[in-house]
């Protein structure tokens, strides 16, 4: 037979004084009527209401590896970097990048994105496209978070659109940034 | 002006002007607001008006597209639910909580000829005129006795409404707020025996007048000061009364869905919900009224500030149109105080059981309600 320890616990009596509540009470109001007057403070760094107004007043600090909204790096000349490979939209797990691939008029450049159209409101920000695409082509840094729209249309950006967030990149290999680049598109 | 007008624009001034604004914006609103603060939230801040950021950081738009919806929902009668009653049952939460609003002063009755003077026993006469009552829309001298009848017929708007839904919920939350509301009536009539005693008129404008002496020839005579005890009994009571936290418990969420108004929609719940804000405001202006000197200004009298008993020229000498406004400035800021302070105490403390609900009512409260009452008849009858 084993023994069963049992853990004796001290209950807090209450004292006449607690017990006639309308003390308690008092203090109670005391600590919500101080906490309301602090927040209503007109100096508004004073208060302790920690609630950040975005979409207004930006989220602050973001860290550099951050995941925002896409955007689509560019070559020297102006051209998407893009080549149409189909990697993104191929890892992606939520199925949101749409890719029409088009014949490219130099012949050093195999293809290009005629139609690159992700959905932003199916993305789950994993970040896989990035790590995907072999020639730089897709970024996720821009630092913008995707606010909630009134209109679904909104959502879905185009090449073009990402195209002007987008920045100078010379990668030369996949994977491998060189240290000028990163220090050129920021 | 014929006597029908003044009646109607007193109506009007009184009950839409004020008791309907304070009810739905300060109390719909504030509320929300309220408890964020106290939360270290900022509350309802989102909606816009007409797209623009006008008013946007105190959240009117959302008081305003909140009734817009409540009046657009659809308007939904459950099955095997009794239709008349079902309907008639927000008209009778409601319809009291406004009446009841006749017989509150919010200031003495206006003196035409605009020569007042205060004579000995701090009666002020109204020389070369009449006094005439602009500031009450019913003058009747057993204004308290009818404000509680008033009062009173609200439990059968809960009682109606949750029998009438056809559900369960409505019937217990129906029996509950029955059960409460009729325990601290008791409570809320006796701890007022006191206060009618010392006064000895029902009517509450005279009450407010009594409450204009001074006690020790410095302190204003306010019913808080004579009565101190009756003054946290009634206001535990009148909150209770209101079937807001914490005594929620007709309505309480965990158990009930939301009681007697579970099967509501529409403008009726709207209806419903408003009547308790209503019936809140009304707690607080029977406080003020009762406890705290209704339109008095302290030291303020018709001709001016008297520190002392008013008997000749007043200290500070102040013109009569400017002491109407002060006192009704100071009726009114002493509901509003009341209303806010009924919304802390229900931010502040956590909701009772049913059980300790009616321990709290007829073990505690109405022994101290009794013991109050004869003491303060030993001391009336002595003094």
């Amino acid at each position: 037979m084993g023994t069963v320890n049992i853990k004796v616990m001290e209950r807090h009596k209450q004292t006449f004084w607690e017990k006639s509540y309308i003390p308690e009470i008092a203090r109670g109001l005391g600590i919500t009527i101080s906490q309301f007057f602090t927040n209503l403070n007109p100096n508004k760094s004073s208060r302790e209401t920690f609630t950040i107004m975005y979409p207004e007043s930006g989220t602050g600090h973001y860290a550099s590896r951050w995941r925002g909204q896409h955007r689509l790096m560019l070559r020297e000349d102006g051209q998407v970097r893009c080549v149409a490979c189909m990697c993104c939209s191929t890892i992606c797990p939520a199925n949101c990048i749409h890719i029409e691939a088009a014949e490219h008029d130099d012949p050093t450049i195999e293809k290009y994105p005629r139609v690159f159209v992700i959905d932003e409101l199916r993305c789950i920000v994993c970040g896989l496209c990035v790590e995907a695409c072999p020639c730089d082509a897709i970024r996720m840094d821009t630092g913008v978070h995707m606010a909630p729209r009134t209109e679904r249309g909104a959502s879905f950006h185009t090449r073009d659109e990402m195209m002007k967030s987008g920045g100078l990149s010379v990668a030369t290999r996949a994977g491998q940034r060189a240290i000028e680049d990163q220090l050129q598109d920021t | 002006m014929p006597e029908w007008l003044i009646i109607l624009i007193k109506i009007v001034a009184i009950v839409f002007g004020f008791v309907m604004a304070v009810a739905s914006l300060l109390t719909v609103l504030g509320d929300r607001k309220q408890s964020a603060k106290i939360q270290n939230r900022v509350g309802p801040n989102r909606a816009k008006l007409f797209g623009t950021s006008i008013l946007q950081s105190t959240g009117i738009p959302h008081f305003i597209a909140d009734g817009i919806k409540m009046v657009l929902k659809e308007n939904t009668v459950p099955n095997g639910a009794n239709r008349f009653l079902f309907n008639i049952a927000p008209m009778l939460v409601f319809l009291p909580a406004l009446f009841a609003w006749a017989t509150v002063p919010f200031m003495d009755q206006w003196c035409v000829g605009q020569e007042i003077t205060v004579v000995e026993g701090y009666q002020e006469v109204c020389k070369s005129g009449e006094w005439r009552n602009y500031f009450q829309i019913m003058d009747i001298n057993a204004g308290l006795l009818y404000a509680f009848a008033i009062a009173a017929i609200s439990v059968y708007g809960a009682a109606i409404a949750g029998w009438a839904s056809n559900s369960k919920f409505s019937l217990l939350g129906g029996l509950r707020s029955t059960a409460q509301m009729i325990s601290y009536e008791v409570c809320m009539g006796l701890s007022l025996a006191g206060i009618i005693l010392l006064y000895g008129t029902l009517d509450l404008n005279e009450m407010i007048r009594a409450q204009g002496e001074q006690l020790f020839g410095f302190l204003p005579m306010w019913g808080v000061i004579l009565q101190p005890a009756a003054f946290f009994m009634f206001f535990l009571a009148g909150m209770a009364e209101t079937k807001r936290s914490p005594f929620d418990l007709p309505e309480g969420e965990s158990e009930l869905v939301a009681g007697y108004i579970t099967e509501y929609s529409s403008m009726k719940f709207g209806v419903m919900q408003l009547g308790e804000y209503a019936a809140t405001v009304f707690i607080g202006a029977l406080v003020a009224i009762m406890f705290f000197g209704g339109w008095q200004v302290p030291w303020l009298y018709g001709d001016g500030f008297h520190f002392g008993p008013p008997t000749g020229s007043p200290d500070i000498a102040i013109p009569y149109i400017v002491v109407v406004v002060l006192r009704v400035l100071s009726m009114v800021t002493k509901i509003l105080f009341f209303v806010w302070l009924q919304f802390m105490m229900r931010w502040t403390l956590p909701r009772f059981r049913y059980d300790q609900v009616m321990t709290l009512g007829w073990k505690i409260l109405l022994p101290l309600c009794l013991l109050n009452l004869i003491v303060t008849a030993f001391f009336a009858a002595v003094f």
